[in-house]
């Protein structure tokens, strides 16, 4: 081989290495379009804009829930240089101990990586903040999140508002790819049922990062992000004083309250005893004050007036005398004698004294038990029907549609449907067609198996108010400025009874006020139409019940009032009652001084103070 | 016909080199300036930056370029062996005195600047040859020839393995191309080859199948010629040195070599994926590359090398720099033109009178080749991580001035062709 044809194999071997090379290239570079997309999910980072969410206001217009900042403080750990641990655990209040626990917390989380910001310490104090931003530029690595959180203006009115937390991973998986990790959803609460109109919509931002994930800039001008869209405010029917005074005149006792605007179905309080501060649920302590709330005995997270169940007590024989006109089996001067209660073979059902006999309208203002047992049997016995069975799914029917026994609808999370037991139930008890009126007659006074809900009481004595109908009941009068789109808060739900017999029984509530057992709910100048209840309660003393409307004409409130063995209703139920209602109409709530400071200082549950409650109860 | 000139004149330079030259040192300093940008330090002669550094050390190679277009040509012939042995003693100096960087302790410290040594044995060691092959009556087939001509080339090659610059003492091996252009036979050449396919395969598969491969290759080869006893011998005797050679490699992997180089050797052979380790560097190499497209991204828009996902991007991985932000079609203009550059120096060897002259041009383009080979092969995951740079174009002072000597060395003595011309007239 000679010396030129040598360069030439060396030129050879050159060339054939750089043309390996370039077909190389053209391979990565031209064919094959992998290393281009790697390359986009090295740089390209999805970043979630949160939206703030929606405020809620009152009836009247006053803040009620709003967004506070929350500040975390995160930690680049392999940006953490030079630090003086000393001045560190001093400024934010913990042991040295704490901080090297919390750096092994953090390198042992799931998704660690040094260069990746990690979560030191959750939600510091204001105070905290303040002095760690000043210091800030001293402890390298570390930087302040801000987040939002919700802040509660009152400390009442929990079981309206609910609370929000973090997603559970069925929350997540449920979502459809909505909610991620780490976000926080409406738990209970209007911040439940109002959930996807309070969170709005979250945007998305795509930046670019470089290899240790540090923001570099927007992609492409932010060609192919989204904003995020702010949550709607709400406007609650609530009222906001109202709900107050409910909650402190229900202090120290337990039970419920609900108060509706009869012609729209709002609810302008609703008052669970006992409750809790909802700002319990916002900060760092939320989980721990939730564990507490949990296991307090006196179950302050029950939602009362939406799901317990009650004896209903006097509300049915309200129900019973308008059933009774429209089954054409009682007229306003049907009269029934009472000789101390309601005999029949062996059967008694026993009743207080007063006079006898009595047409409906009377009967009604002295709840007499008598009465109703006969109008109860003289509606199953009913010659129309051919059997008990048939008259008893009529009177269900009728009763039904009043709004109780099931579920009304009420756009809170957590409704109970009380019980209204159907004929079939009997059956089971008692075997088909070997029970009759006698066997339920207790359903007559509202007594036996029936259960319910201080909130389908509070409906129905709405529909007694509106004569005839009522509204579903709801807290949510606006969205966005605009009515309740759901169309079912603007349905009226006609009863089964008509128009023309509740005149009678209206009567017979405004007697109870101005001179029967409610004499202590009269407030000068408003025609109040009310009736007391003692519901006979198999666990205890008997509850403290009232429910009651005003005005008599184009009534303005409904209202239900539970007082948990607490005794007659006109003890407890019925001042309470009639102070909110006067506060509602009027504005004001002391004129009558003495029954505000009784009911305010009432302690039913504190058992040493029972004393005062039993000397009260004289007066009814 | 004869020249008249007395002085070399600048005409009488190889501009095309110079040109080139050029092209690549300022080609470079963008992509350096482009690797390691920051928006808050724009200036490109800002010298807390990289590319301010390179700036510096692109004055300074110049300067020293320009001085050794001055100096006589005698100078290299008559000092090859001092600059040799210089640059000899600088290897073990470092060995005993150096500090360690990431690993190599390839570096001495003079001043605020780095140097390693390792990067001028190069044109030391080519000078050396260059004056040992030249030299009067010296015939390469002599094995006594043989022996000096590859200890002089292989020297610098062990002391530098010492210092754990494996990249930089590879580079040596690059002498087989000008020892075979000097008389080395060329199946030497076919034999290198012919290791390095069976390292590969004996690191691919286990030693025992590959033995038996051979062994069955060789019984096949003995019976075709079996009537040739003389050749059944040598076929027995290269299927024995192979079933030895496969062994050692093995054993060389499993016990000399360190967990570093076994790894990179793995990722490189597709055993391992190491995406944290050399296995990263690649991949992200790779994205950036394959990402750029036909045209690239442009002048600072590569997002790969900005956001510092290639590591060593300014030094090693400068290659990525071009791939992403000029594409194929720069891609393919920078390889042409460096073989451009090498097909020049080849050129300009062969019509070289002194001996001297061609030895050392030959020698120049096959260190520059080397390096072109390991570096681009590196960054398109043909070939092993071996930490070395592209000459001209990577970040390092030690690396820019060594290469500009060794460059600027060769167009001094091509300019002296004239001369020679004049001289062989005589």
């Amino acid at each position: 081989m000679d010396s030129t044809s040598k360069q030439k194999v060396l030129l050879v071997i050159f060339f054939s290495i750089a043309l390996i090379y370039i077909s190389r290239l053209a391979m990565m570079q031209l064919f094959d379009d992998s290393y281009l997309r790697s390359a986009q999910e090295n740089v390209l980072q999805e970043q979630t804009i949160y939206p703030a969410r929606g405020l809620v206001y009152d009836r009247k217009g006053e803040l009620l829930v709003y967004n506070d900042a929350i500040y975390d403080l995160i930690v680049i750990p392999e940006q953490v240089k030079g630090l003086d641990t000393n001045v560190f655990c001093r400024v934010l209040g913990i042991e040295r101990i704490d901080f090297v626990q919390r750096f092994e917390k953090i390198k042992r989380g799931v998704g660690y990586a040094p260069y990746r910001p990690s979560v030191f310490e959750k939600q510091l104090t204001i105070p905290i903040y303040a002095a760690f931003q000043e210091k800030l530029f001293d402890f390298p690595g570390f930087y302040v999140e801000v987040r939002t959180d919700r802040k509660y203006q009152h400390s009442n009115a929990a079981h309206i508002m609910g609370y929000i937390g973090e997603v559970t991973d069925r929350d997540i998986e449920k979502s459809e790819g909505y909610y991620r990790m780490g976000d926080f959803k409406g738990i209970s609460g209007v911040e439940r049922s109002y959930e996807e109109v309070l969170r709005g919509r979250k945007g998305v931002r795509y930046v670019l990062v470089d290899s240790k994930s540090r923001t570099q800039g927007r992609y492409k001008d932010g060609m192919f992000d989204t904003p995020a869209v702010a949550g709607q405010n709400i406007t609650l029917s609530i009222d906001q004083k109202l709900q107050e005074l409910g909650e402190q005149l229900l202090n120290n006792k337990i039970g419920s309250v609900v108060a509706i605007e009869p012609s729209t179905g709002e609810i302008l309080a609703l008052i669970s005893m006992p409750t809790y501060d909802p700002n319990l649920f916002v900060g760092r302590q939320r989980g721990n004050n939730y564990m507490k709330l949990l296991r307090d005995p006196s179950k302050p997270l029950f939602n009362r007036p939406l799901a317990a169940p009650y004896p209903p007590g006097s509300i049915f024989k309200v129900l019973m005398s308008l059933v009774g006109q429209q089954e054409g089996v009682l007229t306003p001067n049907t009269m029934y004698g009472c000789y101390g209660g309601y005999h029949l073979g062996g059967l008694t059902v026993g009743c207080h004294p007063h006079s006898s006999p009595l047409n409906l309208q009377g009967a009604v203002a002295v709840s007499c038990n008598a009465y109703f047992c006969n109008v109860y049997r003289s509606v199953i016995d009913n010659p129309k029907y051919p059997n008990s069975e048939s008259a008893y799914k009529k009177w269900h029917d009728h009763i039904s549609s009043f709004g109780v026994g099931h579920k009304l609808g009420v756009d809170l999370y957590g409704e109970g449907e009380g019980f209204l037991p159907p004929s079939t139930y009997y059956d089971k008890v008692y075997g088909r067609f070997h029970w009759k009126s006698s066997t339920t007659i207790s359903l007559a006074i509202g007594q036996g198996e029936l259960g319910i809900t201080p909130l389908q009481m509070a409906n129905a004595t709405a529909v007694v108010a509106n004569r005839g109908y009522y509204i579903t009941p709801h807290v949510v009068k606006r969205i966005d400025g605009k009515f309740n789109p759901n169309p079912e808060y603007n349905k009226k739900h006609w009863t089964s009874v008509d128009t023309q017999y509740y005149g009678v029984v209206i009567n017979g509530m405004q007697d109870v006020i101005e001179r029967g057992t409610g004499r202590v709910a009269m407030i000068p100048g408003i025609e109040i139409c009310g009736k007391t209840g003692t519901a006979q309660n198999p666990h205890g003393k008997d509850h403290s019940v009232f429910f009651a409307f005003a005005p008599k004409d184009n009534p303005k409130i409904a209202i239900a009032v539970f007082v948990e063995n607490a005794g007659f209703g006109a003890t407890w139920a019925a001042p309470i009652a009639s102070l909110m209602i006067e506060q509602y109409l009027t504005g004001k709530h002391d004129t009558r001084k003495y029954i505000l400071e009784r009911m305010l200082k009432g302690n039913l549950v504190h058992k040493n103070d029972t004393a005062t409650a039993a000397t009260q109860t004289g007066k009814h | 016909m004869i020249p008249q000139q007395q002085q070399p004149k600048p005409a009488s330079i190889d501009w095309l080199i110079l040109v080139l030259y050029f092209v690549f040192v300022l080609g470079g300093l963008l992509c350096i300036y482009a690797s390691v940008y920051k928006e808050d330090h724009p200036m490109i002669y800002d010298t807390t930056m990289n590319y301010g550094k390179q700036l510096i050390w692109i004055g300074l190679s110049l300067f020293i370029g320009m001085l050794i277009l001055f100096v006589d040509e005698k100078f290299f012939y008559a000092f090859a062996y001092p600059i040799y042995g210089i640059t000899l003693f600088l290897l073990v100096a470092v060995l005993l005195a150096g500090t360690t960087v990431k690993g190599s302790s390839s570096w001495i410290e003079i001043g605020g600047f780095r140097m390693q040594p390792a990067e001028f044995a190069k044109f030391g060691a080519a000078l050396a040859l260059a004056k040992y092959l030249s030299g009067f009556n010296i015939k390469f087939k002599e094995r006594k020839t043989q022996i000096i001509a590859f200890t002089i080339s292989f020297l610098p090659l062990f002391i530098i393995l010492f210092q754990n610059e494996t990249g930089s003492a590879l580079v040596f091996g690059s002498f087989i191309f000008v020892l075979y252009r000097e008389g080395l036979p060329g199946w030497i050449l076919f034999l290198g080859f012919a290791v390095i396919v069976l390292s590969v395969l004996a690191l691919l598969v286990p030693a025992l199948y590959l033995c038996i491969a051979i062994g069955v290759l060789a019984a096949l080869f003995t019976l075709v010629i079996r009537r040739n006893r003389q050749n059944v011998l040598t076929v027995i005797g290269v299927a024995a040195i192979m079933m030895i050679y496969v062994n050692s490699v093995d054993y060389v992997f499993e016990h000399v070599l360190q967990a570093h180089q076994k790894s990179r050797i793995n990722v490189l052979l597709g055993k391992e994926v190491d995406l944290k380790g050399a296995g990263y560097n690649v991949m992200q190499s790779k994205i950036a590359i394959g990402s750029g497209g036909f045209f690239g991204k442009g002048f600072l828009e590569g997002t790969q090398n900005k956001f510092r996902f290639v590591p060593e991007q300014s030094t090693d991985f400068i290659f990525c720099t071009i791939g992403e932000e000029y594409g194929f079609l720069g891609s393919f203009f920078f390889i042409m033109m460096y073989m451009l550059l090498l097909w020049r120096i080849l050129f300009l060897a062969e019509r070289q009178r002194y001996k001297f002259n061609r030895i050392y041009g030959y020698s120049v383009a096959s260190i520059l080749f080397f390096h072109f080979l390991i570096n681009i092969g590196m960054t398109l995951g043909l070939m092993p991580v071996i930490g070395i740079p592209l000459p001209f174009i990577s970040y390092g002072g030690s690396s820019l001035l060594s290469f500009t000597i060794l460059l600027f060395i060769f167009i001094r003595l091509d300019a002296n062709k004239v001369n020679e011309l004049r001289g062989a007239f005589d």
